[in-house]
């Protein structure tokens, strides 16, 4: 329980944060400090409680337990405050389908009570490059669109809390990049920003990544650290044919988890020893059956090894408790 | 970035206003682009309207009678002559027993029962002046009252032939039968010009509280309730802001009704205008805070849609529209006295068409103003600041 908010520093500093919803635990004991001006990323596989936690966060739901406070501010008493200098970008389009742009940014804006609307609307138009389209209904723009559309309004009144959740979901490759490019310079001006996302591409993006799985925090710190946390050891084999190893290698123990991506296969697991055992005998297993040779070295395990693994790690544990 | 901190606490009204008037102009702007709820909020009353003043157009003829006579004459004979070319009546039944009168009438087999009892005729030539007994099934006031209404123009006529020579000096004198009329069923009598301010009650109620019971309910299921808690406004400025672009709704409804009752309709209206507007204003909001205070309790669009409609149905058969107040059972009476449109058909039918000033139905005024208060303060209990 933290009852003052003792590091100016922090843009969210909540602890034991908990949210039942009819009697299940969605949320479970959750700490979170976040130093003002970093970008975070909130990853963790579909209904781990991100999305809830984030509503926790900006005084949109009440925690069931716990305390914290958002850039100074009590997020249980003080969540009207905490509103006006927060954005806030929904995962769900949520903008008013049957309003023009341009009535949808100007409604935002006053709501903020902005000085100056027309202007601050004109230039977001402008810098969104929807000018000419100011007049379509909100509701007809396409799904990346609506995106672009979504987090200019939500970032038009500078907050200094920027919550994103899932910015990106259904948004082309190059639309993304220019999403990152915007939250980076909005980092630069100084906002802090808690993106949640489920692309490895975004996480390496972040300063700092927090995982989450069913409702628990599992790691959090650099994308370096979380790999080099999860202990995990990764060997790539590559070869023209090795797919076909997959049933096979399947059916082994010793193996936390195996993955095909770029033209290779990469098996992992944190004990050392196993994986060599598994390597040699899948290379008598070729030999057998005159399969096509596959070279194998070990290679630092990505990101995308690393949450694999944590989410496998984690499901057992959840059939385990159950 | 450093403006906001300063910014944090400052909240003046002028923000506070500002705000509001951001709502209002989005719930206008969606008010106009959602034709069919605006043409329904149009069409509506002017349905309701034509549909009962056709009702009350219509001048019932030929409705049927029974008659009872215990004292056979010409004169008697005149008389019921005089019922038959009148086109109103139609005799269709006579009668052996005073009872089997009552009973057709109880059954609904005829609308009117009339009686001429022993001596009629002897009294009527004496000048004494008999009484003619007609029992009157008014429990469908339009279509009984204009036979009622000319029921003495026809005793009077008819006799004028019969009436000669000796007798006439009884044509001089005030009339010379005394008919009375017992109107069963609604001891009231209410005549149609009831139905008209009536109406206006009923029409504001049934579309202005379902129109706002969807308000919250409609941000709620579309997602972006989710934006506006988010949003810096608080819930009497969304409040406000959600119903003052119905309150002009509320303004041009009452105005077709007004328009048709005094042109179509022909309805009298012997009071002062500025009255009658105070009243509408102040129901108009009552019924806008019920529809937003069921938005605040109901999930979904459907059942913000059945709660109006629980609401709607007491309120036009309890108030006094439908059935006159004082002839319903006590229960049915206290639950009228809570509802809003049973005050407003008071004042409205007063200030419509006897004059009355407002000040004259403080008890009803109160009663409007305490109730509204009163869901008004639910609403903004009931408001969820919160997504939970
Ligand atoms: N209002 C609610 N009532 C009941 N259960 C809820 C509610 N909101 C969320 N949940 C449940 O809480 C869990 C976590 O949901 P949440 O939306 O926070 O997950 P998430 O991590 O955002 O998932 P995703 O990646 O799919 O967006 C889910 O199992 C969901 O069903
Ligand atoms: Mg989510």
């Amino acid at each position: 329980m933290i009852r003052t908010n003792t590091d100016q520093t922090l843009a969210i500093n909540v602890k034991g944060l908990v949210k039942d919803f009819d009697g299940r635990t969605v949320v479970d004991n959750i700490d979170i400090q976040m130093p003002k001006g970093q970008v975070w990323g909130f990853l963790g596989p579909n209904g781990s409680g991100k999305t809830t936690t984030i509503r926790m966060i900006c005084g949109l739901l009440k925690p069931t337990a716990g305390s914290g406070f958002c850039l100074g501010h009590d997020i249980i008493t003080e969540a009207a405050i905490i509103k006006r200098a927060t954005g806030y970008m929904t995962q769900k389009f949520s903008f008013w389908a049957d309003l023009s742009i341009r009535e949808n940014l100007e409604f935002v804006g006053r709501l903020y009570n902005q000085t100056n609307l027309k202007r601050l609307v004109n230039e977001t138009l402008e810098s969104l490059g929807l000018e000419h389209r100011q007049n379509q209904l909100a509701g007809t723009l396409s799904g990346g669109w609506k995106q672009r559309l979504a987090l200019a309004a939500v970032t038009m009144h500078q907050p200094q809390l920027l919550l994103l959740d899932e910015p990106t979901a259904g948004v082309d490759p190059q639309a993304r990049r220019d999403f990152w490019d915007q939250i980076h310079y909005f980092s630069d001006q100084g906002m802090t920003v808690l993106v949640s996302t489920h692309y490895m591409d975004e996480a390496e993006r972040c300063d700092q990544i927090v995982y989450l799985a069913h409702g628990q925090l599992i790691t959090q710190g650099s994308v370096m650290d979380v790999i080099k946390q999860s202990g995990l050891l990764t060997f790539k084999g590559t070869g023209s044919y090795v797919r076909q190893l997959i049933p096979w290698l399947k059916q082994q123990t010793g193996i936390e988890h195996i993955a095909y991506f770029g033209n290779a296969l990469h098996i992992s697991s944190t004990d050392l020893s196993s994986l060599s055992q598994v390597i040699r005998r899948s290379q008598m297993y070729i030999a057998d059956h005159n399969l096509e040779s596959v070279q194998w070295q070990q290679v630092d395990p990505s990101l995308e090894d690393t949450f694999i693994a944590l989410m496998t790690k984690s499901g057992e544990d959840q059939r385990k408790y159950r | 970035m450093k403006s906001h901190q300063k910014g944090f606490l400052r909240d003046s009204l002028i923000d506070q206003l500002s705000r509001v008037s951001a709502i209002l102009r989005k719930e206008f702007i969606q008010m106009i682009r959602d034709k069919m709820t605006f043409a329904m909020m149009l069409v509506i009353p002017l349905m309701q309207l034509l549909l009962f003043g056709f009702a009350i157009n219509t001048d019932p003829k030929h409705l049927p009678t029974a008659i009872y006579i215990e004292d056979h004459s010409p004169l008697v004979r005149s008389i019921m002559r005089g019922f038959s070319v009148s086109d109103y009546y139609q005799i269709v039944h006579q009668s052996v027993s005073p009872q089997e009168n009552s009973d057709l009438l109880a059954r609904g087999e005829v609308a009117f029962a009339v009686h001429f009892p022993v001596g009629f005729t002897d009294q009527l030539i004496k000048g004494e002046r008999p009484t003619l007994l007609i029992e009157a099934d008014a429990s469908d006031p339009s279509a009984s009252s204009q036979a009622i209404s000319r029921v003495h123009e026809i005793v009077n006529q008819s006799l004028q032939h019969d009436l000669t020579g000796v007798l006439s000096n009884l044509q001089t004198q005030p009339d010379p039968v005394i008919v009375i009329v017992h109107p069963l069923y609604n001891p009231e009598g209410k005549s149609q010009y009831n139905i008209v301010p009536g109406l206006l009650g009923v029409i504001l109620t049934m579309t202005l509280v379902m129109i706002t019971s969807m308000a919250m309910t409609r941000e709620a299921e579309t997602g972006t309730l989710e934006n506006l808690l988010a949003m810096p406004v608080k819930p009497l400025e969304v409040m406000m802001g959600k119903i003052l672009p119905y309150v002009v709704v509320g303004a041009i409804q009452t105005t077709v009704v007004l328009l048709a009752a005094k042109y179509i309709f022909w309805v009298p209206f012997v009071g002062h205008m500025f009255h009658l507007v105070i009243a509408v204003m102040l129901f108009i909001i009552t019924n806008l805070s019920l529809g937003f205070t069921f938005s605040t309790i109901a999930r979904t669009q459907m059942q913000a849609m059945q709660l109006t409609f629980f609401f709607f149905l007491p309120s036009i058969l309890l108030s006094g529209f439908m059935f006159p107040f004082r002839g319903m059972p006590e229960w049915a009476q206290i639950i009228g006295e809570i509802l809003p449109l049973t005050h407003f058909l008071r004042i409205i039918r007063g200030i419509m068409l006897k004059g009355n000033s407002i000040s004259e139905h403080q008890p009803d005024v109160y009663a409007l103003l305490i109730f509204t208060l009163l869901i008004m303060l639910i609403a903004i209990k009931r408001y969820r600041q919160t997504l939970d």
